[in-house]
């Protein structure tokens, strides 16, 4: 259950951030979890309660998307939807690829108070 | 006033230390402020920030210690009973008059395995992550500080025994060696992917025991090379060190 962790590290960074625009309360946040982050929505869910209790996000509504992975292969240059990080080229077959969505864990924004 | 840190306490100590440091760990908050005034009319402020930073600010800082001291770490990572442990001890006593080595090791209690290592004489520090079931930069940073590692050494990292976990938190080695071993399923690798795409080298261990075994060695490095076609491997056994000197051969050159 790494996703505790995750989740006070989601706070810590939005707190400062808030802190930073002169806010005291966070009332939503948006997250970005792409289906390649290796972090369960579900676990997320769960340490959420936990983490936020008591800190600017107590109360925040909180919005994830979660772009799916794309990859560009590596021999011979195609563009493709990947769901495992061991799918391969659809077109040659090749399991060299560079992963450029659906890795990301991001706070895409935060809205504060005043 | 709310004080909300996780209760979670992270221990760094080495076999006999008569004090133990600790600490918190879990990115304490302490703050106080009024929750009443949610209006819905807030500023949004656009971040579009690395959530990981937490960790990887950290690891940056390790790596930067570790490059400045010509020390390379190496991250150890498996299930629990792969024999990570097994494979540092046979290593630490077949090469320490070679190389200078230094020992962190994670788990989430218990000093047991610091102590495995500092009976071979090699100075070592035990993290004790307690709840939490991977090691993060952080502590790292503590348990060097504590070792104070001499210029031109190997930094063995043991993260807590779990495939899950540790592949999020980059501690700032140079290399991450995942352990698997024949007494396990042979499709580890894509059953936990995101282990094997990060690391650089894949040790299968217990080799001595294939006979008895179902375990296909082919199958699983095709299985590895579909999630990281860049793995290293090692076949090794910890228990009769067949296999150990090509691994050996391969520390060596990467620490000259």
């Amino acid at each position: 259950m790494h996703e505790l962790s995750i989740a006070i590290g989601i706070v810590e960074l939005a707190e400062k951030e808030a802190i930073k625009g002169g806010g005291t309360v966070i009332e939503s946040i948006e997250l970005e979890i792409g289906k390649l982050s290796g972090i369960e929505i579900e676990a997320l869910d769960f340490a959420w309660p936990i983490a936020v209790r008591g800190t600017m996000l107590a109360n925040a509504k909180r919005t994830v998307t979660s772009p799916p992975g794309r990859a560009k292969c590596a021999d011979c240059g195609l563009i493709f939807d990947i769901e495992n990080l061991f799918d391969s080229c659809p077109k040659c077959n090749s399991y060299l690829k560079d992963i450029f969505q659906g890795k990301d864990l991001k706070i895409k924004a935060i809205t504060i108070d005043g | 006033m709310c004080n909300t840190s996780t209760p979670n306490t992270i221990i760094i100590s080495s076999p006999g230390d008569a004090n133990v440091n600790s600490h918190h760990h879990g990115h304490e908050h302490s703050h106080s402020h009024d929750h009443s005034h949610i209006d819905g009319h807030g500023r949004v402020i656009e971040l579009g920030k690395d959530i990981m930073q937490f960790n990887d600010v950290g690891a940056a800082r390790n790596r930067g210690y570790f490059d400045a001291k010509e020390v390379i770490a190496l991250n150890l990572v498996s299930s629990p009973g792969s024999g990570k442990t097994s494979i540092l001890e046979k290593t630490l006593t077949e090469l320490k008059e070679e190389l200078n080595f230094y020992v962190i090791e994670g788990d989430q209690q218990t000093m047991n395995d610091a102590d495995r290592i500092d009976a071979l004489n090699i100075p070592v520090v035990q993290v004790n992550t307690g709840a939490l079931c991977h090691l993060e930069s952080d502590m790292v940073y503590e348990a060097v500080k504590k070792l104070n590692p001499k210029s031109k050494s190997v930094l063995m990292i043991e993260n807590v025994g779990n495939l899950v976990c540790p592949s999020k938190f980059n501690l700032g080695e140079d290399y991450r060696v995942v352990i698997i071993s024949t007494t396990e399923g042979d499709d580890k690798p894509i059953k936990y992917p995101d282990m094997f795409e990060g690391s650089d080298i894949c040790i299968i261990n217990k080799i001595d025991l294939l006979p008895y075994l179902s375990f296909d060695v082919e199958k699983a490095k095709d299985y590895a090379r579909k999630v990281n076609p860049k793995l290293k491997f090692f076949e090794v056994s910890a228990i009769t060190g067949q296999g150990m000197d090509e691994w050996y051969k391969w520390l060596k050159s990467i620490e000259s």
